[in-house]
């Protein structure tokens, strides 16, 4: 019997006075695979994880996480999750130990389990030397690994990360996303996790979401939505562009040829197998640039706007939580 | 899906039927909440060597300098004027001690250690609680010294003198500290600090008799000594160090206990409507 899914959320909405942060989501989640919420700053993914996790009251709409209501059954809600929060919330001035061991008491870890939960916590994501030094003089990278300890220290079923690698180095980044899979595979929870960076939802999401301006534009695995695309955009520079669009005109694995100067562009589908066709019976190419399909371009399609790779954090979403809060 | 423990059982039990089993751990969660806020108060406080040491240097600043500079030619109710005011003092270092402890809570905010605990499934009330007795163990600890200084200077007449003015500034702190979480978990940022301190920490200092009596100030001002707990507070500690009272330790011990569940109970209703976007 499969399970049931781990998050079902049914039009979410989240208004402050006159901005919609979040506008009417639905989706659901799988139980055990890995989310992504894909969109430029300020599109409201962190508003709608503050709303999944007990956080934030909606405005309308209904979510469904591990099986309880966000809005009338919070503790069992937050008792079934794990948080990693984007600006990090461990406290300086205990040790790493320390911030985990307040973690188990307040999550209600049963008191024998506690001792040997932490420490294969702190093992498995390599703080097992420096569990008694104050996070203080801990490096930004270590700081998210106590973090990600942490989150899961309770055995939750979901695990929220909200932009999990903001800030950290490229390497940093990879070593982090490896102790994320390691864990979840492990325990076999279901991750949900917000990003800006394309990639990491390319590589690392089982599916993808991608918001814009508080709105769902698409929903899929990352493969499929970039499929969707019908393939990579192709440019030919060549002296006699009029011929070559024309002879592209006639393959079928070709289509949406345009010309622009000395340059023909077309979608090219299945672009492994059918480039080298292309080459072949094109003889007079210049040269060749080929533009392989990415989610940005997805986001293109349904938006007409690029996807800001800038980490600009603070400005409109600071705006958003500040309008927030004042009532 | 494999269930790490009891809990995780449960929880998948009642996501999976949609039942709602009993968790018998709640209450074993709730004392567990207020002991794991608490800890982490007095770990930090100890570890702010800064704080604790500031904390005593300005009411010993006080008696020594002010008490001591006018004692040395002013007397009240037949006493030295630096023994007359130690007890308000030692009230001061509660007041203070206790309203920024509450303030303190902006930083908690400020860099979202606050979200952390705010997200955990414990009731806000035991947050609110933990809270309390942490600032109420950070004051008993700012008094012990003061009183340890105060019987050097000979101020202390006596231990069970002693013993007295530590109870009566945990029964002071519970109300002072809960009043300071109130406004700390309602302002923004620091920047309202000063404000605080204008309005809320001078005015209830200086209406509370603990540098003159009460009966000293004209009519139109006794109403606010009247109505501002600290007064009681002083006048229990006067008691309980030098042995006189004006209003009777009967209306003092009810005033700040009716005083301190007011401020609890907001405080628990202030803590329970926090978001955090």
């Amino acid at each position: 019997m499969r399970n049931p899914p781990a998050i079902v959320i049914e039009n979410l909405s989240k208004h402050f006075k006159s901005l919609k942060a979040v506008d009417k989501i639905s989706l659901s989640v799988e139980s055990g695979e890995v989310f992504a919420l894909l969109g430029p700053n300020g599109a409201g993914k962190t508003t709608a994880i503050s709303m999944l996790c007990g956080l934030l009251e909606p405005t309308s709409g209904s979510a469904n996480v591990a099986g309880f209501d966000v809005a009338k059954e919070k503790l069992s809600v937050r008792r079934s999750i794990g948080v990693v929060f984007q600006q990090p919330s461990v406290d300086d001035l205990l040790t790493g130990k320390e911030n985990l061991e307040m973690h188990a008491m307040l999550y209600g870890v049963p008191e024998e389990k506690r001792k040997a939960r932490i420490a294969d916590m702190i093992s498995l994501v390599g703080l097992a030397g420096r569990q008694d030094s104050r996070v203080k003089e801990y490096s930004g990278g270590m700081r998210k690994r106590l973090e990600l300890a942490r989150g899961i220290l309770h055995w939750p079923k979901i695990l929220f990360l909200d932009e999990p690698t903001v800030g950290l180095d490229p390497q940093t980044r990879t070593h982090i996303w490896e102790y994320i899979a390691k864990m979840s595979r492990r325990e076999g929870t279901t991750v949900v996790f917000t990003t800006h960076y394309l990639e990491e939802a390319e590589k690392f999401a089982d599916r993808v979401a991608i918001i814009d301006q508080g709105r769902m534009i698409a929903i899929g695995a990352p493969g499929e939505l970039v499929n969707s695309l019908g393939g990579d955009r192709v440019c030919l520079t060549s002296k006699d562009p009029g011929r070559i669009a024309k002879k592209l005109g006639r393959m079928t694995f070709a289509k949406n040829v345009r010309i622009g100067g000395n340059c023909v562009s077309a979608t090219v589908s299945c672009p492994k197998k059918n480039l080298p066709k292309l080459i072949r019976a094109l003889p007079a190419i210049g040269a060749i640039e080929i533009h392989v399909a990415t989610l940005n371009d997805v986001f293109i399609k349904y938006t007409g706007r690029e996807m800001r790779e800038d980490s600009a954090e603070g400005g409109f979403m600071e705006r958003i939580m500040n309008s927030g809060n004042d009532r | 899906m494999r269930a790490k423990d009891e809990s995780a059982a449960e929880g998948w039990l009642a996501g999976r039927f949609g039942l709602h089993v009993c968790d018998g751990g709640m209450n074993v969660g709730f004392f567990d909440g207020v002991y794991a806020i608490w800890l982490r108060e007095v770990k930090v406080f100890f570890r702010e060597r800064e704080r604790v040491v500031s904390a005593i240097v300005t009411p010993l600043l006080w008696i020594i300098v002010f008490g001591g500079g006018l004692g040395a030619s002013v007397e009240i109710s037949g006493m030295n004027y630096q023994t007359y005011i130690f007890p308000g003092i030692l009230s001061m270092s509660v007041l203070f001690g206790s309203i920024f402890y509450g303030l303190y809570i902006i930083w908690d905010r400020k860099l979202d250690f606050l979200k952390e605990v705010l997200v955990a499934p414990v009731d806000r009330s035991a947050v609110f609680l933990g809270k309390m007795l942490g600032g109420m163990s950070d004051v008993f600890v700012q008094v012990g010294a003061l009183l340890l200084v105060g019987a050097l200077l000979g101020l202390v007449p006596s231990v069970w003198a002693g013993i007295g003015a530590l109870l009566v500034a945990m029964l002071v702190s519970m109300c002072m500290v809960s009043l300071g979480l109130i406004i700390g978990s309602s302002m923004k940022s620091p920047e309202g600090f000063n404000l605080v301190m204008s309005f809320v920490m001078w005015p209830l200092f200086m209406f509370s008799g603990a540098l003159f009596p009460v009966d000293t100030l004209p009519a139109y001002l006794n109403f606010l000594v009247v109505l501002n707990p600290l007064t009681y507070g002083v006048d229990l500690m006067r008691y309980a160090v030098l042995g006189i009272t004006t209003f009777g330790i009967l209306v003092d011990v009810a005033v700040l206990l009716g005083a301190s569940l007011l401020f609890v109970a907001i405080g628990t209703r202030s803590f329970e409507r926090m978001t955090v976007g």
